[in-house]
């Protein structure tokens, strides 16, 4: 069995009335897509920001290579390995696309400069790579609020590659894409991920998707993971099919 | 420190509390529904008082009993007047915009009106004391004091803090302005006419600020600058206590109030220094301020 | 993005050859000129932090730091120097900045805004009112201080300040200008855009923003002690919230996006108030007030307009 990435034990949160998480254990391992579907509101995005620490669950422990992470800094985690793509992409606007990606490129390296140029930074040429590799290339020169939604998209998930990380945790990666795009996408990403060696975690309620795409899938419905397995197991289950896909 | 000293501060204390409570309580209205710090609020406030204070000496020689009248024409004037230009010529246009735009068009509001009350004023003291004349002095234990600044001034205030409360939370105005201020849009959406409860706070909050001022003419030598340093300590009083919060406000302007007026009998070098420092204090440990809640981003 | 500031670079040119020329022909420009240099300085930091979408509503404390030091040192030690004064302003506001600056940088928009002002103002109060010291409102006077050992006439004197001016001017400008192009730069800029973004690269905002804080009182101090080498004073004024006023409209009124929009807007600013004031003594500042809002209803770019529009990036800021 392939060594375990991420780890969570016992998440409890609840946001005033509403329980997100009821003592949910999941783990992640290495190497795999690991799918987390389930209803809308489930708490499947607080899944993400309690591995990330934006938020801290009010009970259970959250560990990354056998390291509690818990209550650690979202900057923390993200030195530890571990990237995120966001549902809305995450974007400096107001720069363009290669200074968004060197400015990640930075980030990583640590201990920014005040003086020489971002332009001159030798990694310039490894993130037009991954921009080539997401899509994006011809996009290299333009503000980032000049791309269209699913274009942004992409760029949020070559922001993250940029980091190098172990592990990618994305929020709906396909939403906000147009369909005709979506599966090209989806397979230019998990080229991608495969190449770059990264394990990854995708919130989806694309069931098309998550069976084309995950190596493992878990069910998240009212704060308890209801079941993991592969696609296969796990979308056939009535239950499953009945409460959470809607069929 | 005797007694008598010490109840000429708790005096000295809520008097000015309250005086610094309508001015406060007004920026922190504009800012919870508007979310603009109106710079030009101490402005409002130095206008008011020297609207009152000419008016009030021109009607004094008829009936000194006028003038209480003339107070309140006064602050209803400045707010509706310059409270009205402000909103609807100067911030209407900038809704939508970055913030400190909207913050810096009320700051050329200040230079202009800071400008304005020299050309029409002069630079020379004023002084309107005929309504505390008017109004007896009283004792409180043993310790003499008028009763317009113990009693009316404290009055007010309280008639205010009550007025509003009631105003927001159980007429139908209130609850539309308490809509808009928690959802715009959705407010929007539902048929409310946020333009208009914009205007309408902005001219009640520049009201109380006018009021403020009408009310402290009697009690004080009007001078150039008033507007400036009463912007800055209603603002330390409303960000004290967490910009938006009406009972809070009044609880931080007694709080800032007799704590000034004790440093006062003390060491009288500090009375500026308390209200900032205060602020720096509470601002460090809680920057929603006292009475403040805190928002999460949602990601 | 070397080619997005050409032609403004060459407008700085311009501008700082004539500033360094015109005062030759008209004396009482020397003057003038020092201070809208002066200034600018300030502002360049003021500029920095509107690049992180920060507002400080308290810079006056960095300016009047700055000045009070060249004032303290000619008070109680004697025999200044320019120089002296510049380093002293500079090294004293860079740390009153890095200790305000790391309780500021925990708070944004409103509260650093709030905080920056509260702190401002706790300076003034003491100013103001430590009189033993500071000779309270009146202020400190500031003796023409000398230039590395030389001494000068008054005619001489607005000359030596108004080069000292313009060389700190110029190399404020273009260290201010590289630093916006570093990664350091861009990562303040980041701060406007999306700073959750910036901590998931796993960087720490509040450092980049302490960093960008830190040279913007430094700039502060720097042009504070030059404004009261060339006013001969320092007033507990210079440190009041309608001073922070000054340069936060100043900074608008240049232009936000652009280091050069400080100058732009100091030289607007300074221009307008010294020909209002010798001829509409009485209404100086109902003049900049007007002018003021017409930038802001009609050109909120400022002076320089190169920034994106403004309600674009509000809408699309998350």
């Amino acid at each position: 069995m392939a060594n375990i990435l991420l780890s969570a034990k016992g998440i409890k949160i609840r946001f005033g009335g509403v329980i997100a998480a009821d003592g949910i254990d999941l783990d992640v391992h290495e190497g795999e897509n690991l799918a987390i579907i389930g209803p809308n509101g489930a708490g499947k995005t607080t899944f993400l920001n309690i591995s990330t620490g934006y938020l801290r669950p009010q009970a259970g422990t959250v560990s990354f290579l056998g390291h509690d992470i818990t209550a650690h800094l979202p900057r923390t985690i993200t030195k530890l390995g571990i990237a995120r793509a966001f549902q809305i992409p995450q974007l400096f606007l107001d720069q363009t696309v290669m200074e968004n990606m060197l400015i990640a490129a930075a980030s990583l390296k640590g201990r920014p400069s005040g003086f020489k140029a971002l332009s001159s930074l030798p990694e310039a040429a490894e993130m037009e790579r991954l921009l080539d590799l997401v899509g994006v290339k011809s996009y290299a020169e333009r503000k980032a609020r000049e791309l269209p939604e699913g274009q942004r998209k992409l760029v949020d998930i070559a922001l993250a590659l940029a980091l190098k990380p172990k592990l990618l945790l994305m929020d709906e990666p396909t939403s906000g894409v147009a369909s005709s795009e979506k599966l090209g996408i989806m397979d230019i990403l998990t080229t991608a991920l495969a190449k770059e060696k990264v394990t990854s975690v995708f919130v989806e309620h694309d069931m098309d998707m998550v069976e084309r795409y995950a190596n493992r899938v878990a069910v998240w419905n009212m704060g308890k993971i209801q079941k993991v397995g592969t696609p296969a197991e796990v979308l056939a289950d009535p239950k499953v099919r009945e409460q959470v896909i809607g069929i | 420190m005797n007694t008598t000293l010490a109840t000429l501060a708790v005096l000295d204390g809520i008097s000015y509390a309250a005086l610094v409570f309508l001015v406060s309580v007004g920026l922190s209205l504009i800012f919870g529904v508007l979310r603009v710090v109106n710079v030009a609020h101490g402005s409002l406030y130095a206008f008011g008082a020297y609207l009152a204070a000419t008016l009030s000496l021109a009607v004094a020689p008829i009936s000194p009993w006028l003038t209480y009248p003339a107070l309140i024409v006064a602050s209803i004037a400045i707010g509706v007047i310059c409270g009205g230009f402000i909103e609807r010529f100067l911030l209407r246009p900038l809704y939508g915009r970055d913030d400190v735009l909207q913050l810096l068009i009320t700051f050329a509001a200040f230079m202009i009106m800071d400008n304005l009350q020299r050309l029409i004023w002069g630079v020379q003291p004023i002084f309107a004391a005929e309504p505390l004349k008017l109004l007896p002095n009283i004792s409180v234990f043993g310790v003499a004091y008028t009763s317009y600044q113990v009693i009316l001034l404290p009055l007010v205030a309280l008639l205010t803090l009550l007025g509003l409360r009631y105003f927001l939370r159980r007429t139908l105005a209130g609850a539309v302005i308490l809509a808009v201020t928690e959802d715009r849009e959705a407010s929007t959406a539902i048929g409310i006419d946020a333009k208009k409860v914009y205007f309408v706070t902005f001219v009640i909050g520049a009201s109380f600020a006018a009021l403020g001022g009408a009310l402290a003419s009697p009690t004080t030598s009007l001078v150039p600058g008033m507007g400036a340093d009463m912007i800055v300590l209603s603002f330390a009083v409303a960000a004290t206590a967490g910009l938006g919060q009406i009972e809070g406000t009044a609880l931080t302007a007694l709080m800032i109030g007799l704590t000034r007026a004790f440093i006062i009998y003390i060491q009288p070098e500090f009375e500026v220094l308390v209200p900032y420092l205060l602020m720096v204090l509470v601002l460090l440990v809680r920057p929603f301020g006292l009475f403040g809640a805190v928002q999460v981003r949602k990601i | 993005m070397n080619g997005r500031f050409k032609p403004i670079t060459a407008v700085a040119v311009v501008f700082f050859v004539v500033a360094a020329l015109a005062p030759l022909f008209v004396a009482s420009w020397a003057t003038l000129f020092a201070l809208i240099l002066a200034k600018g300085i300030v502002v360049l930091g003021i500029v920095l932090l509107l690049q992180a979408g920060q507002v400080s509503f308290g810079h006056a404390m960095f300016f009047a730091t700055g000045a009070y030091s060249a004032a303290f040192w000619g008070k109680y030690v004697g025999g200044g120097d320019i120089l002296l004064y510049i380093v002293l302003g500079g090294i004293s506001s860079t740390v009153i900045g890095l200790i305000v600056g790391m309780f500021v940088v925990r708070y944004r928009e409103i509260f650093f805004g709030m905080l920056n002002l509260a702190f401002s103002m706790v300076l003034w109060s003491l100013l103001e009112k430590m009189f033993h010291y500071t000779n309270g409102a009146d202020g400190i006077r500031v003796a023409r201080p000398g230039l590395l050992g030389f001494s000068f006439t008054p005619e001489t004197f607005q000359y030596v300040i108004l080069y000292v001016a313009l060389v700190v001017a110029i190399a404020a400008f273009c260290g201010v200008q590289r630093y916006l192009e570093s990664p350091l730069g861009h990562m303040l800029r980041a701060i406007k855009s999306n700073e959750t973004r910036l901590e998931y690269l796993g960087t720490s905002a509040r450092h980049v923003l302490l960093v960008g804080y830190v040279i913007s009182a430094f700039l502060g101090g720097v042009g504070g002690a030059l404004v009261s080498i060339i006013q001969q004073i320092a007033t507990p004024e210079f440190g009041f919230w309608t001073k922070s006023g000054e340069f936060v409209f100043i900074a608008i009124l240049g232009g936000g996006a652009h280091a050069f929009g400080a100058f732009a807007g100091a030289a607007m600013f300074e221009t307008v108030r010294f020909y209002a004031a010798a001829h509409l003594a009485d209404s100086w500042q109902l003049i900049l007030g007007v002018v003021l809002i017409v930038i802001i209803l009609y050109a909120p770019n400022g002076l320089i307009g190169l920034r994106q529009r403004d309600d674009r990036s509000k809408q699309g800021g998350h």
